[in-house]
């Protein structure tokens, strides 16, 4: 399985850039205190005038890149656990979660989101939190999906028969058939994630200066939309090149694992 | 048909009351008050009169009483004053801005429709030729760029440098003295940017959408015998695929409207239009928590009306659907 996957991955160029384009910027942000040449998150209306500097273009993929993993972590978390709940189980405690999921399908989550932060401080780590608990619909539909497909197949029964434990079926027979999907929409997830923040950061409402995210340095581009243009321009071309990359890796494993997916 | 839509209407009603029920839990635990806020805004406040506050909220009695008393006062539309300065009702406040939100959603939703669809249908129909691939690769960009960025972009270049279209509002200062014309240009002037990126945001996704759904469908038999038959390409194309291949886009316009309308705080608040979005960002910088309350209500119930009409569609477009 893995030797095809490499295979077919390695074929589909775009995907394989996106993946080294992942690596460059995790590289970046963590190595991001010893390539720069000054900490930018003090920033100055002098210095912010200059046209941003990779210092803060590269402390801001440290912003993005931490709000979409730990983002991601969350929403996968609980999308896993609750879509192996509802797809085991199924029954009553199936329709009573699906149904929350419909219902939090139908809230604009962009609404939700700013109602909550309202509420609590504006911050990093409350940004997190937040995406991560507004975005996990999508992977319990997944994952109840793939449960359902499995837990009637043969192996499933074998492993009932000699009396393995529920937990033991879900955790180590079931949702390992789950992890190729999981994975790709949370590759997807990790891009969505820093649009979410890069535009909560520019409302205002986000990561909060004096800390430096590609959102807020394009709230100061707006303020300043006459004179410094290249302040609008740059920090978005990092959004768009970093989720580019992300949707480019994503959708490339998606292919490489199932290539009816392919849409 | 009948009674088909009204068990969907029916349908809509605890979905209804479980969008509020989830609203109003998030708002309540999360930590601190809307008194305390209010009490913070305004330290002249007595404790007397947060207590009358507290009371009139039924702050004190546990939440799902809160709930109960909230929805009943929702009902008759009463969602309580706002804590702005004005003190004005919050439905007053809604009903002004409500309009113009809907009008750009609608106008961007047609636009998306318009354009994504025959986008998608002639990709799927010239499959892995040179239009097919710009096409793929404007949809992975369209999918990553931040659209507010976009609008930033296409405010400096229309806005500031070719000045061809004004930035922010929905009418210029001498709107008064226009004539007619130039009432019904300065509108559209106004509106044509936000709309046009409103609309952008939706554009990739449906027209990739509609472009898998044709491949599908243009693979099954029955498009083979129509061919088979001798019909002609466009016959086949347009009368036979497409009208399979727009049933399930259908359900995707549905389930877009909350992203729309998501978005429009984003776009209202860029371009300075005073609708519902730029009213709730303004709501939740004050924390004027009976508007924030009565906007995720309303966002909500829009949402719905969105899924029935795409609900309706649907039932019109496949007569399979309504006779379950």
């Amino acid at each position: 399985m893995s030797n095809t996957f490499w295979k077919r991955f390695k074929y589909n160029k775009l995907a394989v850039l996106g993946g080294i384009v992942v690596i460059c910027l995790v590289t970046f942000a963590i190595l991001a205190p010893h390539i720069t040449p000054y900490n930018p998150n003090s920033i100055n209306v002098q210095h912010i005038l200059e046209p941003p500097t990779t210092s803060h273009i590269i402390w801001g993929s440290r912003i993005s890149l931490s709000v979409g993993f730990v983002a991601v972590g969350i929403s996968t978390f609980i999308g896993v656990i609750l879509g192996a709940i509802t797809g085991y189980y199924g029954g009553w405690i199936d329709r009573i979660i699906m149904r929350f999921v419909d219902i939090m399908l139908s809230i604009p989550t962009f609404f939700l989101l700013l109602a909550v932060i309202a509420f609590l401080e504006p911050g990093i780590s409350n940004i997190m939190i937040v995406i991560g608990l507004t975005s996990w619909m999508g992977v319990t539909r997944l994952v109840r999906a793939e449960f359902l497909s499995v837990k009637e197949r043969e192996f499933t029964q074998s492993a009932r028969a000699i009396g393995a434990g529920d937990m033991r079926i879900i955790f180590r027979h079931i949702l390992p058939n789950a992890i190729a999907p999981v994975l790709v929409s949370a590759v997807l997830g990790v891009a969505g994630a820093i649009l979410v923040e890069s535009a909560l950061s520019f409302l205002g409402i986000g990561v909060q200066p004096p800390t430096a995210s590609w959102g807020n340095i394009l709230t100061i581009g707006k303020d300043n939309i006459e004179i410094a243009w290249w302040l609008s321009v740059f920090p978005g071309l990092a959004i768009l090149i970093t989720v580019l990359a992300y949707n480019l890796l994503g959708e490339g494993i998606r292919d490489a694992i199932d290539p009816r997916m392919k849409m | 048909m009948v009674i088909y839509f009204i068990k969907r209407l029916l349908e809509m009603i605890p979905t209804i009351i479980g969008i509020t029920l989830v609203s109003f839990f998030i708002i309540h635990l999360a930590p601190g008050k809307p008194t305390d806020i209010l009490a913070e805004l305004n330290p002249k406040i007595t404790p007397e009169a947060r207590e009358k506050l507290e009371k009139y909220y039924g702050l004190d009695k546990p939440i799902i009483t809160q709930y109960g008393i909230w929805l009943k006062r929702v009902v008759k539309l009463d969602f309580g004053d706002s804590f702005s300065t004005d003190k004005r009702p919050v439905w007053d406040k809604i009903k002004e801005r409500l309009p113009i939100t809907i009008i750009i959603n609608v106008l961007s939703l047609i636009l998306v429709i318009l354009i994504a669809i025959p986008i998608g249908v002639s990709s799927a129909t010239h499959q892995y030729s040179l239009y097919d691939k710009i096409t793929t690769v404007a949809v992975f960009v369209g999918f990553a760029i931040p659209t507010f960025w976009l609008a930033l972009l296409l405010m400096i270049l229309f806005g500031i440098y070719l000045d061809w279209l004004p930035i922010s509002g929905i009418r210029s200062l001498d709107y008064d003295n226009l004539s007619a014309g130039g009432k019904v240009w300065d509108l559209t002037s106004h509106l044509i940017l936000p709309v046009l990126l409103e609309a952008f945001g939706g554009l990739a996704g449906l027209s990739r959408y509609m472009r898998s759904n044709m491949l599908e469908v243009i693979r099954s038999d029955y498009i083979t015998t129509a061919r088979a038959k001798g019909l002609s390409e466009r016959v086949v194309i347009y009368k036979h695929a497409m009208r399979n291949a727009l049933l399930p886009v259908i359900t995707i316009l549905g389930l877009s409207v909350p992203g729309l309308i998501g978005g429009s705080v984003i776009f209202e608040t860029i371009f300075a239009i005073p609708g519902m979005g730029q009213l709730f960002y303004m709501s939740v910088m004050m924390r004027d928590y009976p508007l924030i309350m009565g906007i995720l209500t309303i966002g909500a119930i829009l949402t719905l009306i969105g899924n029935l009409l795409a609900d309706i569609g649907y039932a019109v477009a496949d007569p399979r659907i309504r006779t379950r």
